[in-house]
């Protein structure tokens, strides 16, 4: 049965038009995968040296189940963002001759195979063999890799949880932050030494294998709690149940004044603020307005102002980014309609472009408190902002066209996680890359002004020319109309 | 109104449709009859430009669908539910056709007002989005908005089915009065014989692509198509 289940999301992934038409995406993806790898077999086999030379007075081990705390909340943040909850097509299952516990198992079972949770033992293995060419007892480095994936596992399906309460609230990032930082602040303080715990815990077990049998009561009973929580959710009325809202008309009145692009901006709103997906990248700005807190109070960073244009570009741009590389695909679920409708598409692609620039001032004048961290901040700020509208959005909006991947608003609920997860983040790299490096050339050789100048010039131009630039756009848009159709008509 | 020449669609080995020619002059009631997999869809998508064809095209009002869209103030359609904005009150829906269809807001009310009676008060001002109406209600709707702003070209596309008998028979009305008073083109497909040839003058039959039957509707034409589909 299980052979069957993966025969079924073979064919859906490799058959699915996302797959044949993003290769480069996914050879990408694959590159970014050994890489991590390797920089984990790297940590593997080079820690046991580097703490002996950092800490020449302490046990490497030690000091390693010391760290083991970090490690496991770092884990838990990095994977609420990257990693996917396990998804299954599971409706047309439903009606078939099957146990439903089956199904589920099958779910949760894979995601053990997930690669997150190979990563970590890319480390803790080649260091199990260093403490044991440097003289550990066996049973000891055995019991404490043993331990590491056990607790690898339960990271996981802790992240689970998580991921499946906080995507029932609006602000679907704020208990994964809360508890993180929660956490972080009590061992900080010094409240509960969760540090102490996990050390105490860790070493107890090491000395003692046979105390192994608590983390894995613990792995046993998250799987239950995953377990219940989705044969809850197997029921398609769930999402009825859930209350259908009462619509709350508005008539966006202040949209007239951009003439025909009207209709379609008001549309755009009403689709963020109506749906679920789109809306949580309007939480994103929050999370983006803070980003430049973690660089620019850092004396670390001080010297460092080629970093700033990342962080400007990022915080100016957050919004542009999560919301840009969707287009057309927010739209995918009546894409016909709007082929077949009166529309000019330079009207429609001119409306995502309005909201984008709009996107980009807004979070630019929100930053400008960050101007009591010096004033080269709001500068380079004004930089990535008029960089953002005049390049990056540009660039969002023609990647568009090669977006072949629908997105289901209208389902709501349990199974809805589509285009969230790694490659989200991955395409916006080079937006944040670019305007870097323009920075940095000049900065280098001629100074900070001239930095700035050039990434404010290169922006400037990209605003010139934007009726040019909309014109190839639109181009391309109508070129690739009919597989856009096709795609956006595959509901896998 | 519309002219089609030497069409045909073929995935890789097999033609899904193949009209040599068909005319439908303007103001005709025109209905598409014919299994599964005859074609009906695939031509509504074709004329759309929403599917490219392999040989061929089509015209409305002389102009190429695939070359311009100029045809596009000319026509209405609804295919399936991907017509509608799930995400919109029925109100802000017909709004939005309207505004694109050159209708301000007051125009729109007018014009859905005379619907009351179809939509048996169970879509305006009931302050839901059409995600939550169920599929019968989805299709007033999507039928409504492709009637607005006095199209000269409607195209439904399975228009009956999801009804319940109620609505049928008004649908079935408001169809006959829509040729007779507006003289527009309508091109319906559909699998029930009976409705067919009660609102259609003309009625083409489909079969694995191809115009088997090209039929003006008389008292007769039930029996005949009846009896073709008896095998």
């Amino acid at each position: 049965m299980i052979l069957r289940f993966a025969n079924l999301e073979w064919k859906q992934f490799f058959r699915s038009s996302y797959w044949q038409k993003s290769m480069a995406l996914n050879v990408l993806m694959v590159i970014f995968a050994l890489y991590f790898i390797l920089i984990f077999l790297g940590l593997g086999l080079g820690l046991y040296p580097l703490l002996r030379e950092l800490y020449p007075e302490s046990d490497p081990f030690v000091m390693v189940n010391r760290f083991l705390f970090f490690w496991l909340l770092t884990d838990l943040g990095i994977r609420f963002f990257l990693q996917k909850l396990p998804v299954m097509n599971v409706k047309p299952l439903l009606v078939l001759p099957l146990k439903t516990s089956k199904i589920i198992h099958y779910v949760l079972r894979k995601s053990a195979l997930s690669f997150f949770n190979f990563l970590p033992m890319f480390t803790a293995i080649p260091f199990g063999i260093m403490l044991l060419l440097k003289g550990y007892a066996p049973w000891q480095v055995i019991t404490w890799n043993v331990l590491i994936l056990l607790l690898t596992l339960l990271i996981n399906y802790l992240n689970f949880i998580i991921e499946r309460l906080s995507s029932k609230t609006e602000l679907s990032f704020l208990p994964i932050i809360a508890l993180i930082s929660g956490v972080f602040a009590l061992n900080y303080f010094g409240l509960i030494s969760f540090e102490n715990l996990v050390e105490r815990g860790v070493n107890s077990i090491v000395q003692n294998p046979l105390y192994l049998l608590i983390p894995f009561a613990l792995l046993v009973g998250l799987y239950r709690v995953n377990y219940i929580s989705l044969k809850e959710n197997l029921y398609i009325d769930q999402s009825l149940k859930s209350k259908t809202k009462e619509a709350n008309t508005t008539d966006l009145k202040w949209t007239r004044r951009f003439g025909s692009v009207a209709p379609f901006l008001q549309l755009d709103l009403k689709l963020i603020w109506r749906n679920k997906r789109p809306r949580s990248t309007v939480f994103i700005l929050i999370m983006g307005l803070l980003y430049g807190l973690i660089f620019y109070p850092n004396p670390h960073y001080q010297d460092m102002q080629w970093l700033y244009v990342f962080v400007g570009i990022f915080v100016t741009g957050v919004f542009m980014i999560n919301f840009g590389q969707f287009i057309p695909a927010w739209d995918s679920g009546y894409y016909k309609l709007l082929m077949s409708q009166n529309i000019k598409y330079k009207e429609y692609l001119t409306s995502k472009y309005l909201l984008m620039q709009m996107s980009a001032v807004i979070m630019f004048v929100l930053s400008i408190p960050y101007v009591y961290f010096g004033w080269d901040i709001l500068l380079i700020h004004f930089a990535a902002m008029i960089f953002n509208i005049g390049v990056n959005s540009h660039i969002l909006l023609f990647g568009g066209s090669f977006n072949r991947k629908r997105i289901d608003l209208n389902q709501r609920a349990a199974f809805n996680y589509q285009g969230t997860g790694a490659v989200q983040w991955l395409i916006g790299f080079p937006l944040l890359l670019l305007p870097m490096l323009f920075f940095y050339v000049p900065y280098h050789y001629l100074g900070f002004e001239a930095g700035i100048a050039t990434v404010i010039i290169i922006g400037v131009i990209g605003v010139v020319f934007h009726q040019k630039i909309m014109q190839m756009i639109t181009a391309k848009y109508i070129d690739s109309k009919y597989a856009m159709i096709d795609a956006f008509e595959q509901t896998n | 109104m519309i002219h089609v020449k030497d069409l045909s669609k073929c995935y890789g080995q097999t033609t899904v449709l193949h009209i040599p020619s068909l005319d439908i002059p303007k103001g005709q009631t025109f209905g598409l009859v014919g299994n599964n997999g005859a074609g009906k869809t695939t031509f509504f998508n074709v004329l759309l430009d929403l599917i490219k064809p392999t040989t061929g095209h089509i015209e409305i009002d002389g102009i190429q669908v695939n070359k311009s869209e100029a045809w596009k103030p000319l026509t209405a359609a609804f295919i399936d539910e991907t017509f509608l904005i799930g995400y919109l009150t029925p109100e802000e829906y017909f709004y939005f056709i309207g505004e694109l269809r050159g209708l301000n807001k007051a125009d729109v009310d007018t014009f859905v007002l005379q619907f009351e009676e179809l939509f048996n008060g169970e879509i305006l001002g009931k302050k839901k989005y059409l995600r939550d109406l169920s599929k019968g209600n989805q299709k007033k709707v999507g039928i409504v908005a492709a009637m607005l702003g006095n199209p000269e070209l409607i195209v439904l596309d399975e228009p009956f089915a999801n009804l319940d008998p109620t609505t049928q028979i008004r649908l079935k009305k408001l169809l006959k009065t829509l040729t007779e008073n507006l003289q527009a083109t309508v091109l319906i497909s559909s699998h029930d014989l009976g409705h067919v040839t009660e609102v259609c003058e003309r009625i083409v039959v489909l079969e694995k692509g191809e115009v088997i039957k090209d039929l003006a509707t008389s008292a007769e034409t039930l029996k005949e198509l009846e009896h073709h589909f008896s095998v």
